[in-house]
């Protein structure tokens, strides 16, 4: 069912998708620049805790975010088949790298327009607005979700980084 | 054989910015009275360079522009007119319009034609008034020529004696491309004159023995003659002589507007071309490379330096060849030959991006002119320190700042020369700009003598606006630091407390994001002063490398008082939180980033802990670090590039085995701690900024 469909062309994606807690999530490819293997990080301090800290990333500091933690769900350490999806967002002006650590990567799938179903509104840890689009693969729900606004305004906006300078206090 | 002048256009646009901006304080000069015959020639070269390269670029509308300027100049330069008060606000004016076009042009956008030709017609007219001609209706303006007197009889040609100097091809000019110029003036007759070619025993190649007589036929006007021998006129002895025919002088004058139009068209056009094809090129608008402009004597001074390094690596080379335990001593005086050419080069290198702070400076008079003109003050403006040299990047970056600061002071700072004598002080107002170093910074103050600032009134409006609770708990210092508060750039308080306050929010958030930090002080009815405090550079820092916890930090050198061990009878605790450490005759609070930054554990026993003394403006305060490592240079890093701005973290570097380590920002650090605020009260206002972004 992904073979036939390039040719169509224009209408269709290619995603990668990772796992988390047992669920696939998908980011377009064309915004992963490579994965890596989980190395020790540089913490940061008075941030929140989702940023794990900044690697050296030949010669370039980039962040490093869990998602784990940004979704709430319950930590897991972190093993051989932990990795680090650098991915490169665009951001107000200028495109940023930063790197996300997710249990381990599943699957490049190539998915068309019809395949995707809107997200129902949601609250919570991952509001709706992360989510692109929902999509069903071999009877599977597959969570796209959109990068750059992610990472934009769920994890480098500035109301985040005024939570983080509360917090200490509270 | 067209030859991609894209990459001369950069060099065009920053060279004209650099004569425009020697234009105008040329002419600034000349306004203040001090008409000085260098003073003209320096603003004539800086309009004709700009006419030329126009020409050579295309853009019609700065070389015709700029050519009529310079016919004022000219005229100025001859002693023909006077520099008044009129010519020179219009040149000035003439100045904005040309950096508007090339602006425009830089960014391949149409330039504003309207305005260009709208004051490109009064400098005609002033031009035209020098004539004894009554100042006319543009049309009539264009039509009188030079050579006023002789307008009565038709011009059929010229006669044209061109000899040039024997050194005349070393200058890089070719007498073939003027006369092929020539030509497409109109029909040409040309006699070749060879007399003064040697035999060939004696022929240098170099030099130009050829002369020539040129009958040039065609109404040609002798501006455009002369331009084409622009260039080489003082290596040649030229003649250009009028050839008249006695008619009317109607039909010509028609027929040359007709030219200057259809000139005008073509060249539209071709601008037009040039734009069309650049937008087929979709993206790649290449943004302007930026330069830097490098004395000789620098880059002969780094090539010295390489040199050495070449040298130190063969000799390190050659003994790593045949290694063996007597060869050690070379090695190591090898090694620290190494280290000190590197530095060495290092500086060097980093010298090329300082440039002396009037780049900046330079800027202000104009604006002052300006300024107090508008507004019906005296002001003088005062410079001290220009030669203080900075980063270059950091100067581009504080231009903004340093504007806004000097206009609030002009705005408001300074009163009107009425109140100015009421209030006993002489009727010209003073602002003054200072840059200085100091440590690892710059220092650059903007001060007035005005009426400074009211803190009642400003007190009053915080609490009012719900930053503060109880003003009198704040020193001088504090209250006028709450101007930086965004919550203050709301036009209404602005009006109450005369004015202070205008985006001061903005000012304080540009220059920390380059690292520095911004003080008020003042006195009611003597004045103000803005101090800003940068780092030298953004490139590279002299680090002293620490341990916190588990993780290293980076400290900046300069900032380093004094590392000591405490001892505990000097070790005093002011209420729960705060701790003081006496050193000398001097209490200096003790930071604990177990407090400020959440890492490692609260040490309760500070008995031989290391503390170390840092100093940021005239405040010191004492760090608790666990254990002093290395001193290094490290290459800085943003942490925004990525990420985003940290408190208390002015950027990360990368260490000698690949990690990411974090540099310390000491005013952040303080400001966290609470040294610039009072405590309890400031958090309050810190609070409402973030709840407001």
């Amino acid at each position: 069912m992904q073979a036939n469909g390039a040719e169509v062309g224009g209408v269709e994606n290619q995603y990668l998708t990772f796992m988390l807690a047992d669920e696939e999530y998908g980011v377009d490819i064309l915004t992963v620049q490579e994965l890596r293997g989980w190395e020790k990080t540089t913490p940061i301090p008075n941030t929140l805790s989702y940023v794990r800290g900044v690697i050296n990333l030949r010669g370039i500091v980039v962040p490093i975010v869990d998602l784990r933690d940004r979704f709430g769900m319950e930590n897991k350490e972190y093993n051989s088949t932990t990795v680090v999806i650098i991915v490169k967002v665009q951001g107000r002006n200028k495109e940023r790298v930063v790197g996300i650590v997710v249990d381990a990567v599943s699957e490049v799938y190539t998915i068309s327009k019809e395949d995707l179903r809107p997200a129902p509104d949601m609250e919570g840890a991952i509001s709706g607005d992360f989510i692109k689009d929902l999509a069903t693969i071999d009877d599977k729900m597959v969570i796209l979700l959109d990068i750059n606004r992610l990472i934009n305004e769920g994890v480098l906006a500035e109301s985040s980084s005024a939570n983080a300078e509360q917090a200490p206090e509270g | 054989m067209s030859v991609d002048l894209d990459q001369f256009k950069g060099i065009f646009f920053e060279e004209s910015f650099e004569n425009l901006e020697a234009m105008e304080s040329g002419l600034l000069e000349l306004s203040e009275g001090e008409v000085d015959l260098e003073t003209v020639n320096t603003i004539f070269r800086g309009a004709h360079s700009i006419k030329g390269g126009g020409a050579a670029f295309g853009y019609v509308l700065v070389s015709s522009f700029t050519h009529v300027m310079e016919e004022l100049l000219d005229q100025m330069r001859n002693g023909k007119r006077e520099a008044d008060t009129i010519s020179v606000n219009i040149l000035l004016e003439s100045v904005d319009v040309i950096k508007g076009m090339l602006e425009a042009y830089q960014e391949d956008e149409e330039p504003d034609e309207e305005r260009a030709l709208k004051l490109k017609t009064q400098l005609e007219e002033i031009r035209d008034s020098a004539d004894g001609a009554p100042p006319a209706a543009p049309e009539a303006a264009e039509a009188v020529e030079a050579d006023s007197g002789e307008r009565e009889e038709e011009l059929i040609g010229w006669e044209i004696s061109f000899i040039p100097h024997d050194d005349l091809l070393q200058t890089g000019n070719d007498p073939s491309f003027l006369i092929r110029e020539l030509a497409e003036l109109g029909e040409m007759t040309l006699e070749t004159d060879v007399s003064r070619v040697p035999v060939f025993a004696l022929f240098n190649p170099e030099h130009c023995y050829v002369s020539w007589q040129i009958k040039l036929d065609g109404a040609v006007e002798k501006e455009q003659i002369s331009e084409i021998f622009e260039w080489v006129e003082d290596e040649c002895d030229l003649e250009i002589k009028p050839v008249y025919k006695e008619v009317e002088r109607r039909a010509d004058d028609r027929r040359s507007d007709e030219r200057r139009t259809d000139d005008r068209r073509s060249a539209d056009k071709s601008v037009d071309r040039r734009q069309s094809s650049r937008r087929g090129g979709g993206k790649q608008k290449a943004a302007p490379a930026a330069t830097i402009r490098v004395s000789t004597e620098r880059i002969d001074e780094i090539i010295d330096m390489v040199g050495e390094l070449v040298i130190t690596q063969s000799m390190l080379s050659q003994l790593g060849e045949d290694l063996n335990l007597t060869g050690l001593d070379r090695l190591r005086e090898g090694l620290e030959q190494l280290e000190r050419n590197s530095r060495e080069l290092q500086e060097g290198i980093m010298g090329i991006r300082m440039q002396p702070i009037s780049f900046a400076f330079n800027r202000f008079p104009r604006m002052v002119h300006d300024v107090s003109q508008k507004l019906g003050k005296q002001i003088r403006l005062e410079t001290k320190g220009e030669e203080t040299e900075m980063d270059k990047t950091v100067m581009e970056k504080i231009n903004d700042p340093l504007v806004h600061l000097v206009r609030n002071s002009i705005d408001h700072g300074l009163e009107l020369p009425e109140e100015r004598i009421a209030a006993g002080k002489p009727e010209e107002g003073v602002v003054s700009l200072t840059a200085y170093h100091q440590g690892g910074s710059i220092v650059v103050e903007i001060s007035d003598d005005g009426r400074g600032l009211n803190r009642d009134k400003i007190a009053g409006k915080a609490v009012e606006r719900g930053l503060i609770t109880e003003p009198d708990l704040l020193s001088d210092e504090q209250v006028f630091r709450l101007l930086f508060e965004p919550g203050f750039s709301t036009a209404d308080v602005v009006s109450d407390l005369s004015g202070r306050g205008v985006g001061l929010d903005v000012v304080r958030r540009n220059i920390e994001s380059l690292g520095g930090s911004v003080d008020i002080s003042s006195r009611l009815g003597e004045g103000s002063t803005f101090t800003i405090r940068l780092p030298l550079t953004l490139a590279v820092l002299d680090g002293q490398l620490m341990r916190i916890d588990s993780q290293v930090f980076v400290l900046p050198l300069s900032s380093i008082v004094e590392s000591l061990q405490m001892r505990p009878e000097f070790i005093s605790a002011v209420g729960a939180k705060t701790e003081l450490y006496s050193l000398r005759d001097e209490y200096i609070p003790i930071v604990r980033f177990s407090d400020a930054f959440n890492i490692g554990e609260h040490r309760e026993n500070l008995e031989s802990a290391l503390l170390v003394v840092v100093e940021w403006g005239n405040k010191h305060i004492g760090l608790l670090v666990d254990e002093l490592l290395g001193q290094q240079q490290v290459v800085i890093k943003s942490l925004e590039t990525n990420f985003k701005r940290v408190p208390g973290i002015s950027g990360a570097t990368i260490l000698g085995d690949g990690t990411v380590s974090l540099i310390l920002d000491i005013s952040g650090v303080m400001e966290m701690s609470g040294m610039n605020n009072a405590p309890g009260v400031m958090n309050r206002a810190s609070k409402k900024e973030s709840r407001a972004v």
